[in-house]
């Protein structure tokens, strides 16, 4: 039994301790959003914030996350998060929307620390999230609104 | 003549098929058989909208939703016409039916030229739609969605108009031709008014109209403009649910570990060890279905636990037909066969062989494409739940008709038996056509006394157990006269084939004849070579292959856009100027071309980039699933021989635009998608086993590689063409002949690797 802190709530979790946080955060709590991609920490779909540090939840066992805040996206709040779920949905980033989630947390943690990120800001902080749909320009952009927009 | 001699064979072929249903009467699209379900104070208008007393308009879904923002440019045809409220309508998926069949794709998958208008072609056709209609299937897939539908979705919309200003008309006692519809409103000119939910009791109770007009474009306010995707809300917040996102009750899962050898099965399986570990059911063998692969399965309460005693199950595998396959065998068979062979002729015209003699100067060259995976993002899985001799299936797929029947033929019960609820795809790309793992899950289910289970794939067994893009070699001559004219165009390619494949695996028809997807992208392009033969030669390998985004047009696009280059090349002239000679009769191609080049600076000096390097251009045109898309690239090589794309223009032709921003949406996305195969992708086969495993080794373009793309629509007013999958044919060619350009390096394999 281990205490997790999801989304500013402390959840009881029994699961062995080396299981990855993704598949306590579906396989167990059932909060589906965040999404099971590759397993290998190369594709980013599976993206959380440990006390708002973008982490691959596929490879984090629960025995290591200790008392860190984890915000999934079902809990990602905050004037970054609004900023960029706005342009997100003005430039019309989404299509399957399966890479999503961890597109929106990928982003989210970048604007936080970097509000007025560069191209090459965005290339270092998204590159580890793919999107075979094909995104990424959108994503580009969109990064680019959100943070004149919060800086506005 | 031999042309004619091979439409009428076709026709005929096809007739046999026929007969029975010919004699039917011409069924319109409108209702379904069983009305359709309804909530407390909702009324279905026909099959396709219920409009409830709350004012909401819910459109019925047929297509699967994959990115391509089908939902909504399906929702804006029949809003179009209904003249409803856009911030009132929702989406609902539909029943299987037969109205809801795709006439367009099969229509498409006919081996016509498309320049070919002939009687025959027409008649076979008609009656293709006709037949399909009747005995056809539910499918998402060969851009055809908007086209298959733009009449029928507006007809229902305009049909449920009808009935809700009869309804008005009925109430206020006034003539229907007194009343009109507004933003989901009827209004009478004496000012009296109702709103769409006022009136949809009613409204369910007049007879089905029996002819509606349909607006002029002209008087289109939704239809042409850039309306916002109608599902992306649910895609920002975790809400979406995907196939994997299927919750139940009680519900188990089961993960699955395939023999590595294509189209191997289990020998024999030591389960001890796994069964003792937290939370597994049950470990079970599983067949090789749909010509995949057997294996074995761990069913368990979690993901997680199913996935860990998995690795703990020693399995002794039976490898096989494919055992001995590599792809270096596949490569010397091909190109073997094409020593021999030109392969069946898809287009003939003129003397190809006695121009090519007569030339003043010819030219000649070999491609080559490899296997390529899908790697969608969401890993392939189906959920099942198999009780008292009902089967429910939960997934993201291509066809539910399809699913629907596979899972049935598992289970040995009905079709009717089995009720198949569609969810969203994280990706399709022609790989959830195939429902490989809707028959493994139905088999899972079986053995989990009635609970729901959902299986689903790691990457690494999606990666190594996909129905891949074929390999294909390509061989071809040119000849130009002392002018530089193109004068002979000679063309074969030999590879495996995907359709007759899949008539096989998915129909258990037999698969023999020619096949249109193993040389779209050769055969049916505009360009008028005076004298051309284009062939493709047939060869069965044991390896599985399918629809991959473009499909035929994704490899053959980049041999015949590439050669073309090299003919501009040896002729001396611009590579723009010389495809326009080609294009004299073709205005609409024309058009795209010379417009690409304009936006892209053609011909205009070319800066270094920031990182100083020197860029160059590359251009291609090609034509797929009726729309025309010219493509501009511009490259720049870096030290370490790397390539990189800068800036892709890219202009398209897709008849009317029914939503321009969802069109160029799908460029970016076809562009992408075209990029990581061109740059980064290759499946490769050992011993019958791909080598390939995870997204380090089977490379997806990142947005650190994606470059700034820019998309012009062509204005018109013809019916609206496929945008899903043209944009991806031309990037490989442009990329390539970029690089020509730069480097004077012909790259005449993908991807592509500088020397
Ligand atoms: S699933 Fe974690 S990075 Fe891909
Ligand atoms: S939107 Fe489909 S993978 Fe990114």
């Amino acid at each position: 039994m281990l205490m997790l802190k999801i989304n500013g709530k402390e959840v009881k979790v029994d699961a062995e301790p080396d299981t990855p946080l993704l598949w306590v955060l579906r396989g167990e709590l059932h909060m589906n959003g965040t999404k099971f991609g590759c397993g290998m920490a190369l594709c980013g779909t599976c993206t959380v914030h440990l006390d708002g540090e973008p982490v691959r939840s596929c490879v984090t066992p629960i025995s290591e996350i200790g008392a860190r805040n984890i915000t999934t996206i079902e809990g990602l709040q905050g004037s970054e998060a609004e900023a960029l779920k706005t342009a997100w949905t003005e430039l019309d980033v989404v299509q399957c929307g399966y890479c999503q989630s961890g597109q929106l947390m990928s982003a989210s943690a970048l604007l936080k620390k970097t509000p007025n990120p560069s191209d090459a800001d965005i290339d270092a902080a998204m590159s580890g999230n793919i999107c075979r749909c094909g995104t990424y320009p959108r994503i580009r952009a969109a990064i680019h609104q959100a943070a004149g927009k919060k800086g506005a | 003549m031999k042309r004619r001699t091979f439409l009428l064979g076709t026709a005929g072929a096809a007739g046999a098929l026929m007969v029975g249903w010919s004699i039917l009467p011409p069924r319109q699209r409108l209702m379904t058989a069983q009305t359709l379900p309804v909530r407390e104070g909702q009324v279905a208008l026909n099959g396709w909208v219920k409009i409830a007393a709350d004012d909401s308009v819910t459109v019925v879904m047929s297509k699967s939703e994959m990115g391509q923002g089908i939902y909504t440019g399906l929702a804006m045809l029949l809003a179009e016409e209904l003249d409803a409220d856009w911030a009132r309508v929702r989406i609902e998926q539909s029943p299987i039916d037969g109205i809801y069949n795709n006439l367009a794709a099969v229509v498409d998958g006919l081996p016509f030229h498309p320049d070919d208008d002939s009687a025959i072609t027409r008649l076979v056709g008609w009656i293709t739609k006709k037949t399909v209609r009747e005995i056809g299937i539910m499918v998402t897939g060969g851009s055809s969605s908007i086209k298959d539908l733009w009449l029928p979705m507006r007809e229902a919309g305009a049909s449920a108009r009808a009935m809700l200003i009869g309804a008005a008309a009925e109430q206020w006692k006034v003539p229907p031709g007194e009343c009109r519809a507004e933003t989901g409103r009827v209004l009478h000119a004496s000012g009296k008014s109702a709103s769409f939910g006022e009136l949809a009791a009613l409204a369910g109770r007049q007879p089905l109209p029996g002819g509606v007009s349909l607006k002029e474009p002209a008087r289109f306010k939704l239809v042409g403009q850039s309306v916002r995707r109608i599902e992306a809300r649910s895609k920002l917040d975790g809400t979406a649910q995907f196939g994997m996102d299927v919750l139940l009750p009680g519900m188990l899962y089961a993960s699955v570990s395939m023999c590595p050898t294509l189209g191997g099965k289990v020998a024999r399986f030591e389960s001890a060890a796994a069964a003792k570990l937290p939370g597994v059911k049950k470990v079970l063998a599983i067949d090789a279905y749909n010509g995949g692969s057997g294996g074995v399965a761990v069913i368990a309460d979690t993901p997680f636990h199913a996935m860990r005693a998995l690795e703990k199950v020693s399995v002794e595998w039976d490898h096989g037909a494919a055992a001995g396959v590599s792809s270096a065998a596949v490569y010397r068979r091909l190109t073997q066969t094409l020593d021999k062979e030109s392969g069946h002729a898809y287009y003939s015209h003129g003397d190809a062989d006695a121009a090519l003699k007569s030339a003043a100067k010819t030219l000649s060259a070999e491609y080559s494409a490899p296997y390529l995976a899908h790697a969608a993002m969401e890993p392939m899985n189906c959920t099942a739940q198999f009780k008292d001799g009902m089967a429910t299936v939960w997934a993201g797929v291509q066809s539910p008709t399809l699913a629907r029947n596979h899972a049935a033929k598992v289970l040995g019960i009905a079709t009717e038996k089995v009720d198949v609820r569609e969810q969203l795809l994280g990706g399709g790309f022609g790989r959830r056509w195939e429902v490989d793992v809707v028959s493994q899950a139905a088999a899972i289910a079986r053995e989990a006394g009635g609970v729901p289970v959902q299986t689903f794939w790691s990457r690494e067994q999606d990666m190594a157990h996909d129905y891949y893009r074929p390999a294909c070699v390509s061989r071809f001559k040119a000849g130009l006269d002392a002018a530089g004219n193109l004068i002979a165009w000679h063309n074969s390619a030999a590879g495996q084939a995907i359709v007759l494949s899949s008539l096989k695996r998915n129909f258990g028809l037999p698969g023999a004849g020619p096949d249109k997807t193993t040389d779209e992208g050769a055969f049916d392009q505009p360009y008028e070579w005076p004298n051309a033969r284009i062939g493709y030669e047939i060869v069965d390998l044991p390896v599985p292959v399918g629809f991959w985004r473009s499909v035929g047009h994704s490899h053959h696009a980049f041999f015949k856009e590439s050669f073309i280059d090299e003919a501009a090349a040896a002729a001396g002239r611009d590579p723009v100027e010389f495809r326009a000679a080609l294009l004299v009769r073709h205005p609409r191609q024309l058009r795209v071309l010379k417009r690409a080049a304009e936006l892209s600076g053609w011909g205009m000096p070319l800066a270094p980039g920031d990182d100083g390097a020197t860029r160059a251009r590359g251009v291609a045109l090609h034509q797929s699933f009726g729309s025309v898309v010219a493509q501009v690239a511009e490259v720049s090589v870096g030290a370490d021989k790397s390539i990189r794309v800068h800036r892709v223009v890219c202009v398209v032709d897709c008849g009317m635009p029914v939503n321009p921003n969802l069109i160029r949406q799908q460029m970016e996305s076809a562009i992408v998608f075209g990029l990581s195969a061109a740059l980064y992708q290759e499946i490769e086969i050992k011993n019958g086993q791909v080598q390939q495993s995870n997204y380090h080794d089977f490379q997806v373009l990142r947005m650190d590689a994606c470059p700034v793309i820019e998309t012009d629509i062509i204005p018109s007013s013809e019916h609206p063409e496929g945008v899903g999958e043209p944009g991806t044919p031309p990037i490989a060619p442009a990329v390539a002949n970029a690089l020509y350009a730069l480097t004077g390096q012909r790259l005449r394999a993908l991807p592509l690797k500088l020397a």
